[in-house]
């Protein structure tokens, strides 16, 4: 790791924690499964892809339904020189989570939906100061304290702010436990490329749910290809011997300033938005209807696509990986290319309706957009689905 | 191949371990496999189920509606999920601690009792062993070299005598379900 000269803060902070550096957790064990098939949990991925990014310090609070990611930080960053703090509250981890990324150390948070509300004063601060960050919302049912089952109802929040002031979260989608791992690696980058914070988005049904992954031996076929590669950060707090201080802040005093650094941050989402857009399409070329859903609510979709696809119905997928910035470019292409034939989509998603309006954008009213949603712990299944494709593909 | 397994009983039968083996064995045999709990207030002596897809074909939705397989450990369950087994389905019930029949005529009913089996081998922990072991036994999911292998990874760093207790009452389980 060639930041390695960023680390010994955080082994000093890691001593006063816990007062030696043997552990009794194997380390080894992820080194031997390279390659091969383990069964892991949605949560586990991405805490251990978060350990393998270089992520060496972790700060929490225990939520439903995202204990594990916690859990399994406890037990592993002793044994790698890393931290792991269980703060007093929500606020105090993001805090933490700033002042080690700070200190240019790669950090993560994570909690589940009314813990991530906490964290929006936070999550703005590490906006405006520029900071990468990587914070994980495995979203439960809202509003409220709700409870404990899975939702996407956390969507607007995600993508269009949450705390105040013109900044964007970078949020990435994983669908699968193998995405888990591979998009959380990826933030990493993301976060440290355009030092934003990257928010993984995910829901209890995905944290919970254990799936085989690949740990795959050779980083260069991850998304990014570059993990753990990340340049000295020179613009860290890390002492200022021999050099001039560095400064890092959201808090501008001088007229002008503020607006200059807006400036500087709408400079960064543009660029955000014209390079970083991802999604899976499956049955493009030939679909009448398209439904647009992400995580796990697009596996339940691609499960009813395959049922339609033997009655004959010509339906696609749309499945956006990252949510900001939106996939509204392969939108737009698919109209452009196959105006007037893809007549209807339909967005599908745990919540009342919060990524339809997203892609009501991006149709902008070249196709009828309809909606299915269920929220609360709620999900739409498979059948629901198929009935309301039967019901608009009879008014085609 | 498509296998849609509930597995369900009480907080501390071993349930989610019962569902880890079929996905880890699942893993094993180079099969797609999803495990999905029921993650809601599950402590000892509350309920607890978990829902287990194994399959030749990638697996969309890990929910499951109807089930090919239902393996009940105590009598809630068994009235919980009766209805959720396709017709014909196979039903796998504790009858040591089920003294109740199950409503339906239209299932393939295998009455073991998991506890009372698991006390002579030894140990009455393991009749989550002997429940898998009788639906492996009906079920071929994995070679039986497979299934060793899982067996010792899941049993590794236990101590020698409750190792020798599970491989009982897992052969014991086998032998019912064959």
């Amino acid at each position: 790791m060639r930041n390695q000269k960023l680390v010994p803060k955080v082994e000093i902070l890691h001593r006063e924690t816990s007062g030696s550096r043997r552990s009794s957790y194997k380390v080894t064990a992820f080194g031997k499964t390279r390659n091969q098939k383990i069964l892991i949990s949605g949560n586990e991925a991405i805490a251990e892809a978060a350990v393998q990014a270089g992520c060496r310090f972790y700060a929490g609070y225990p939520i439903t339904p995202q204990n594990e990611i916690p859990a399994y930080m406890a037990k592993r960053m002793p044994g790698i020189g890393g931290v792991f703090i269980q703060s007093e509250s929500e606020l105090a981890a993001i805090s933490m989570v700033m002042g080690a990324s700070a200190a240019g150390a790669r950090a993560m948070t994570s909690s589940s939906s009314p813990g991530i509300s906490l964290k929006q004063e936070g999550i703005s601060y590490i906006a405006g100061a520029e900071l990468p960050a990587v914070i994980v919302n495995v979203m439960r049912a809202g509003p409220g304290l709700g409870n404990i089952w899975p939702a996407q109802s956390d969507y607007f929040q995600a993508v269009k702010g949450g705390g105040h002031g013109d900044y964007h979260n970078i949020v990435l989608a994983p669908s699968s436990a193998q995405e888990a791992f591979d998009l959380t690696m990826f933030a990493f980058d993301l976060a440290d490329k355009y030092r934003n914070p990257v928010m993984i988005l995910s829901d209890g049904m995905s944290g919970q749910m254990m799936e085989p992954i690949v740990i795959p031996e050779d980083r260069k076929n991850l998304l990014s290809g570059i993990c753990c590669l990340t340049s000295e950060k020179k613009w860290a707090v890390t002492g200022c011997k021999d050099r001039l201080p560095n400064l890092v802040a959201s808090f501008r005093m001088c007229l002008g300033d503020t607006e200059k650094l807006n400036q500087h941050l709408q400079g960064k989402y543009k660029q955000i938005l014209a390079d970083e857009q991802r999604c899976e399409s499956v049955g493009i070329d030939e679909a009448e209807i398209i439904i647009v859903a992400y995580g796990i609510m697009a596996r339940i979709a691609k499960g009813a696509i395959k049922t339609l696809k033997a009655k004959n119905i010509k339906v696609g997928l749309i499945r956006p990986i990252t949510l900001w910035p939106f996939p509204e470019t392969q939108i737009t292409q698919i109209l452009k290319h196959r105006l007037g034939r893809v007549k209807y989509f339909l967005v599908v998603e745990m919540s009342y309706g919060q990524m339809v309006e997203d892609v009501r954008l991006a149709v902008n009213g070249k196709a009828k957009v309809e909606f299915l949603g269920r929220a609360g712990g709620g999900v739409p299944t498979e059948e629901e689905i198929i009935k309301r494709l039967e019901v608009i593909s009879d008014k085609l | 191949m498509t296998e849609k397994i509930i597995i369900a009983g009480s907080g501390g039968q071993g349930i989610m371990v019962m569902s880890k083996f079929l996905s880890n064995l699942a893993v094993e045999a180079g099969r797609f496999t999803t495990y999905l709990p029921a993650y809601g207030a599950e402590v000892r002596g509350g309920t607890a189920h978990c829902m287990v897809i194994i399959s030749d074909e990638e697996i969309y939705s890990p929910l499951i509606d109807k089930v090919d397989a239902l393996i009940v450990m105590n009598a809630p369950s068994l009235v919980k999920f009766e209805g959720r087994l396709k017709k014909g389905g196979a039903l796998f019930l504790n009858k040591s601690l089920i003294n109740i029949k199950p409503k339906r005529n239209d299932l393939q009913v295998s009455e073991i009792p998991f506890t009372a089996i698991a006390q002579e081998t030894g140990n009455v922990k393991c009749a989550n062993t002997v429940a898998l072991g009788a639906y492996l036994g009906y079920k071929k999911i994995a070679s039986a070299k497979q299934t060793d292998v899982v067996l010792a990874k899941m049993l590794e760093g236990l101590s020698r005598e409750i190792i020798a207790v599970n491989k009982k009452a897992f052969e014991r389980g086998m032998a019912y379900g064959k």
